[in-house]
């Protein structure tokens, strides 16, 4: 793919720059499904839920009109409580299908989100930049975000390596900014904030609950033994993950610029599973490091395919190229793995 | 003190006979009533005419109905719902754009589709029933996954695929660009060719006697299918792959065949639903099928590892009935048609989620 583009003289610093940043836009959503891929409940494909308790909170943010950083801290403060309540409500369902998770989750997911249009469409917010304008009920399906806190995350302490003003602070800077001169823009806040939320789930996972975690991940009946509370455990890695995810859509959409409701986030979690497979994790042995390497080799293939595809054919093949990506990986996982496990505790 | 005790063991009695009860009606799926009261619901007050409604039903009858019955065969095996009906529909779709590329007029060009369209379908299924194969117990996310990607592929093929590699023989199907389809191709070679046999009125009722026929003809396959040797052989599956080994039955081929025999029907089905409407959506129509037809097949009161044919005709039924009238009803309860369609999306997938809950709940306590 990188040989595709160099050949086609798309400039490398703007891949570059552009593939760092959709990193981190994607990155959250994506490290939201290792709490539970390690307790070993599988991919969570029911990532809408996670994603509605983050816009729930974006929402309220916006209707107060908090704007710039704190629009976005705010926002996400906002949406740990919802993602906490909603989490709860689907650990205990995904608790009673133990061993179908996958399935059920699909559905509680997709069934969730027609659930939240009746929200969306009648809910009591006042703001009326996000309203119709014609009749001022209802949300409207794209709220954007450029008076409040669209690309704060982004822009903060940008850096540019390999430009003119600011020369060659790094080797590969300068080797970059070589092959053309507009140099590469470094987000490092939001690098920064990848990296302190990455550390955290890997910290967290050393801790004594972590551990147990990961102990009901690998042998249930083996972990019970030693005392832990599996349906505890269970229900803590599926919270966790809906509230990792919810401030990951909250990072996403200030990236995007805009909140997106209703039908949008339907297909959310097909995207992150497929970034989180790249990187190498195969079910129980997912690590952050396959996160940010998945997640990054993913998106810089989104990324390049829309020029690539623009030059050899027709527009079009971009996004059928992109979904064809995203559910032949899925696939390929699904049958690799099962070919391991031949009838589990049926 | 002995009355108080009468009472404790009144009530105790009672108790003891509602469990019992409730344990009668834990047999029988509560999901078919509640549908019916919803609809019901809905009726009043979308206030449309019951003939119209009943009119409407009967089409989204002989539309879905043979769909919803592909959906039989994979749940008898044990297989758990057949996301991958889409892919059936798929081979239709391509069948139907062959046909018309090469425009092969009237019954021949039917014959010409059904027998693409069941030689396309059986080669994907057997290639599904391998893939499943390698996923025991985890049927559903699969075919789910199966069905995107072969539509991914589908829509490479079609949107890029024609007018580059493939030259296509007539020029109206394709867009003004040159590459790839358009996005509706007119049926007119095909339109309602089978729609208007036998076709009469009952007071404002249509009734295409032909076509219901036609669904009661399939469900009669689909049930005799069952009630064959290979069907014990389903069903023995179902129970216990190592028990059905012991049997000797090939357990991997007889998945295979159930596969294939749903892939099948659901590419007949999708044909009659295709010639019906008489528009050909090139990249949309096939998308949903499985949900609805699963939705509907739930709703008729099946479940993931008992399905018959009175729950695909009874849930065709009420599930339809409930689209048809609630966005209706939710323009008359809340000025707003887009509530009504919400919750009809809602019903459609909260159904399959909700049966999936409960099922893998029935199953552990059973244990």
């Amino acid at each position: 793919m990188f040989l595709v583009a160099v050949h086609l003289d798309i400039p490398m610093s703007w891949i570059i720059s552009d593939a760092l940043i959709r990193l981190v836009m994607n990155g959250v959503l994506v490290l939201s499904l290792v709490p539970m891929l390690k307790a070993g409940i599988g991919i969570n494909f029911g990532l809408p839920v996670g994603v509605i308790a983050g816009l729930i909170g974006m929402c309220i943010a916006v209707n107060m009109t908090i704007r710039g950083m704190w629009g976005l801290i705010s926002a996400m403060i906002l949406s740990i409580p919802a993602a906490m309540i909603l989490g709860y409500i689907y650990a205990i369902i995904l608790n009673r299908v133990k061993g179908r998770e996958e399935i059920t989750a699909t559905f509680v997911g997709f069934s969730f989100i027609p659930l939240m249009n009746f929200f969306w469409a009648t809910a009591p917010f006042s703001n009326p930049g996000m309203l119709w304008p014609i009749g001022g009920q209802g949300m409207r399906p794209v709220i954007g975000l450029k008076s409040y806190f669209a690309k704060k995350l982004n822009d903060l302490w940008m850096v540019n390596i390999g430009g003119a003003n600011t020369g060659g602070e790094s080797i590969i800077g300068i080797n970059i900014g070589g092959i053309n001169s507009g140099g590469i823009n470094v987000p490092v806040g939001m690098l920064l904030f990848f990296g302190l939320l990455c550390l955290a789930v890997a910290l967290f996972f050393r801790t004594t609950f972590g551990r147990a975690i990961i102990a009901v991940g690998e042998n249930e009946q083996y972990a019970a033994l030693n005392g832990v509370n599996i349906v505890r455990v269970r229900t803590v890695a599926i919270i966790l993950s809906t509230i990792i995810a919810a401030i990951g859509i909250c990072v996403y959409a200030q990236s995007y610029g805009f909140i997106e409701l209703y039908d949008a986030p339907l297909m959310m979690a097909f995207p992150a599973a497929s970034a989180m497979l790249v990187g190498g994790s195969m079910g129980r042995k997912t690590d952050i490091v396959h996160v940010i390497l998945g997640t990054f080799l993913f998106q810089t293939t989104y990324l390049i395919s829309g020029p690539i595809a623009n030059e050899l054919m027709v527009s079009e093949v971009a996004e059928i190229f992109r979904l064809m990506i995203t559910n032949g990986i899925i696939l390929y996982a699904l049958l690799y793995e099962g070919g391991k496990k031949i009838e589990p505790s049926q | 003190m002995p009355c108080s005790m009468k009472g404790v063991k009144k009530l105790s009695h009672l108790s003891r006979s509602y469990e019992k009860i409730s344990r009668q009606i834990g047999h029988i799926n509560v999901v078919p009533f509640f549908f019916l009261v919803l609809s019901a619901i809905g009726l009043w007050f979308s206030q449309m005419s019951i003939s119209f409604v009943l009119n409407e039903v009967i089409t989204r009858f002989i539309r879905d109905g043979i769909m919803v019955l592909a959906l039989i065969i994979p749940i008898t095996a044990g297989m758990g719902i057949n996301f991958s009906i889409t892919v059936g529909a798929l081979c239709a779709q391509v069948a139907m754009i062959m046909a018309i590329d090469f425009q092969i007029p009237g019954l021949n060009g039917l014959l010409f589709i059904v027998g693409l369209g069941i030689i396309l379908s059986i080669v994907m299924g057997t290639l599904i029933g391998f893939a499943l194969n390698r996923v025991k117990n985890r049927e559903m996310i699969t075919t789910m996954i199966i069905g995107f990607f072969t539509t991914s592929i589908y829509q490479l093929v079609f949107m890029v695929g024609y007018g580059t590699i493939i030259k296509p023989d007539n020029q109206e199907i394709m867009l003004s660009r040159g590459i790839g389809i358009r996005n509706m191709i007119d049926l007119e070679l095909y339109r309602n060719f089978i729609d208007r046999i036998w076709f009469f009125n009952v007071g404002k009722i249509d009734i295409p006697l032909f076509m219901i026929l036609l669904v009661c003809t399939f469900a009669a396959m689909v049930k005799y299918c069952t009630m064959t040797r290979l069907g014990k052989e389903f069903r023995v599956i179902s129970q216990s792959h190592e028990r059905a080994s012991q049997l000797g039955i090939d357990v991997n081929l007889v998945r295979i065949k159930a596969i294939v025999a749903s892939t099948t029907i659901a590419c007949i089905g999708h044909l009659v639903y295709i010639q019906n409407i008489g528009m050909l959506n090139v990249y949309s129509a096939h998308t949903n099928t499985d949900i609805f037809s699963c939705a509907a097949l739930l709703a008729g009161g099946a479940t993931i590892t008992k399905a018959r044919i009175s729950h695909a005709f009874l849930g065709i039924f009420l599930f339809h009935w409930l689209f048809i009238v609630s966005p209706q009803a939710g323009q008359n309860l809340f000025g707003n048609p887009a509530l009504g369609e919400y919750f009809r999306s809602f019903v459609a997938y909260g159904t399959i989620a909700f049966a999936l809950i409960m099922n893998y709940r029935n199953t552990e306590s059973c244990r």
